[in-house]
């Protein structure tokens, strides 16, 4: 899932204090905490309340869409709305918003959300927590199966570094336990520190760059376009 | 690995079989030399230390870049610079760079670091690079020495850099183990000497060193002498994984109260307090372990180095 954080709601009106009529779109999709209809909701009641104490009047509408990075359902669930309003506010993931601009060319998109990171909640506890930074060249296979990118502020490939103490990470004060020594320590249990003590050689950063591009793979989605290669 | 020529004074003096000392010196948010020139010519006239160790912005903190006061030093000092580079800061290119210009500027030694993260320092907004690690700089390294190239095979032409270059261990580390299994993958891409984070439990030092003598490198033990009661509470406070004895700060504080008002007497309470703890401290570790030596982080207090060390054989230069 994606987890996002709610931007500040002052920060939100200045992106679009300059409309009258604005759409806003919540994401039923995978990002996390939910942001959908009930979202969008209340988003558009802060967003007025706010207009209202600039001595202003907003008119707002909210939506919900299955997922707003599908570019055919972001585009047929909006585009019945837009010429009603000047401007949409998106309560999507980066990826959301970066959508309804590319379908709904017409009509700016605002973000009402910062993306943080691809993530999962710690089941019990009010909390996320990155497990993959989607670098695009895993070594979980050798760290056994934790990820040392994603869960090392200094993403090292052959760590620890001298910033651990007690087990723990020097960022953050002390609270997040350090990577390296999780790995160490689920190895040991499996008496595969040979994976540990293999060296790591400077990670090939073609595959993180932005912006990041994968032609899909024909050979594995389509046998009949396979089959016309053959031909 | 074959063992690499020592092209350093630190590593020539090593391999003679002397018990070496190093210094360190720490530039700072400051645009002018001159401290760290004293104190790096204090160093040379205690004909004890070998080498100085230049800092690169440590605490994660914004101060001057190491290369200029490492090469400072060796010229306006006469002290060879021990070269800290941190891959914090800069990425491969960077690196590459740099180490270039370091060679052209006639430094010997460097000393890879990981870095503090950015995230402790006072520009805590910044994006910490951490390109290549500090393992995976210690082979971009033994490339650039051995086979004179860049890390991609490219020529350097002029041919191969003539340095030595060391990586860190800490003692203070808990687990152990990992820290232990970290430095050997280091000392596989072909590191010459070992330079320790401060110690100050003397069993859990040996014990450090005897862990590492598998790796038959050569290790200087950290230790860091305290200055004040201040700056020992600062260190047992803010450096990952360091405790100073509470002994240790107790005696240092009621030196400080009990000679307030008279600079001679706190300074001569203190010294003896240092003294008193590093004196058989340094003995006890020459006499029973394999180490090559100390790494005195005594920084700005050069007044201690002549009682602290005075015993110890004067240091010859070696030819280069």
């Amino acid at each position: 899932m994606i987890i996002t954080q709610l931007k500040d709601i002052n920060e939100i009106y200045e992106m679009v204090k300059s409309y009258n009529k604005i759409l806003i779109a919540g994401c039923d999709g995978c990002c996390q905490p939910p942001r959908s209809i009930n979202e969008a909701k209340v988003l558009g009641q802060l967003l007025e309340l706010k207009a209202r104490t600039e001595g202003k009047e907003l008119k707002w509408k909210a939506i919900t869409v299955l997922r707003q990075c599908d570019d055919r359902i972001a585009a047929t669930t909006v585009r019945p709305y837009i010429d009603d309003y000047e401007a949409i506010v998106s309560l999507a993931c980066g990826l959301g918003v970066v959508m309804l601009n590319k379908v709904l060319p017409s009509k700016l998109t605002f973000p009402a959300q910062d993306s943080m990171f691809g993530g999962v909640q710690n089941s019990g506890e009010n909390n996320f927590i990155e497990y993959c930074e989607e670098c695009g060249d895993c070594i979980i296979g050798e760290t056994g199966g934790l990820c040392p990118r994603a869960g090392c502020a200094k993403h090292l490939s052959n760590g620890p570094c001298g910033g651990m103490v007690d087990g723990m990470c020097e960022v953050g004060g002390y609270t997040i336990p350090c990577a390296w020594v999780r790995i160490w320590t689920r190895l040991k249990e499996f008496n595969r520190l040979d994976l540990f003590k293999k060296y790591r050689s400077p990670r090939d950063f073609r595959t993180s760059t932005s912006p990041g591009f994968l032609v899909i793979n024909k050979e594995y989605t389509n046998e009949e376009e396979k089959e016309e290669v053959e031909n | 690995m074959a063992k690499r020529k020592a092209y350093s004074q630190l590593c020539k003096a090593i391999e003679a079989g002397h018990f070496v000392f190093t210094g360190e010196l720490e530039p700072k948010k400051i645009l002018d030399l001159s401290e760290i020139i004293h104190s790096a010519k204090e160093m040379k006239k205690t004909k004890r230390i070998v080498a100085a160790n230049v800092t690169d912005g440590p605490q994660g903190d914004a101060y001057m870049s190491s290369l200029v006061p490492s090469y400072k030093v060796q010229e306006d000092a006469g002290i060879e610079a021990v070269w800290q580079v941190t891959v914090r800061d800069r990425n491969r290119v960077a690196l590459f760079g740099d180490v270039i210009s370091g060679a052209i500027l006639g430094l010997k030694n460097i000393l890879t670091l990981t870095g503090d993260h950015t995230a402790l320092g006072d520009h805590k907004k910044a994006r910490a690079v951490y390109d290549i690690d500090s393992t995976q700089f210690c082979e971009m390294l033994s490339i650039m020495i051995d086979e004179g190239t860049d890390y991609e095979g490219n020529e350097l032409k002029g041919g191969k850099i003539e340095m030595n270059f060391g990586c860190v261990a800490n003692p203070n580390s808990n687990p152990r183990e990992p820290e232990i299994l970290k430095v050997g993958r280091k000392i596989d891409r072909g590191v010459d000497f070992i330079q320790t984070q401060t110690a100050f439990d003397i069993d859990d030092a040996k014990d450090f060193l005897k862990d590492l003598e598998q790796y038959n490198v050569p290790v200087l033990l950290g230790l860091f002498p305290l200055k004040s009661h201040g700056i020992a509470w600062y260190f047992d406070n803010y450096i990952p994984g360091v405790s100073v004895p509470k002994d240790l700060l107790k005696a240092l504080k009621k030196a400080e109260k009990d000679n307030k008002g008279n600079k001679p007497g706190k300074y001569a309470a203190i010294d003896k307090i240092n003294i008193e703890f590093f004196k058989p401290f340094i003995a006890e570790i020459k006499k029973t372990t394999k180490a090559a030596g100390i790494h005195c982080m005594a920084v700005e207090y050069e007044r201690l180095f002549a009682p602290l060390l005075g015993e110890y054989p004067e240091y010859v230069n070696y030819s280069m």
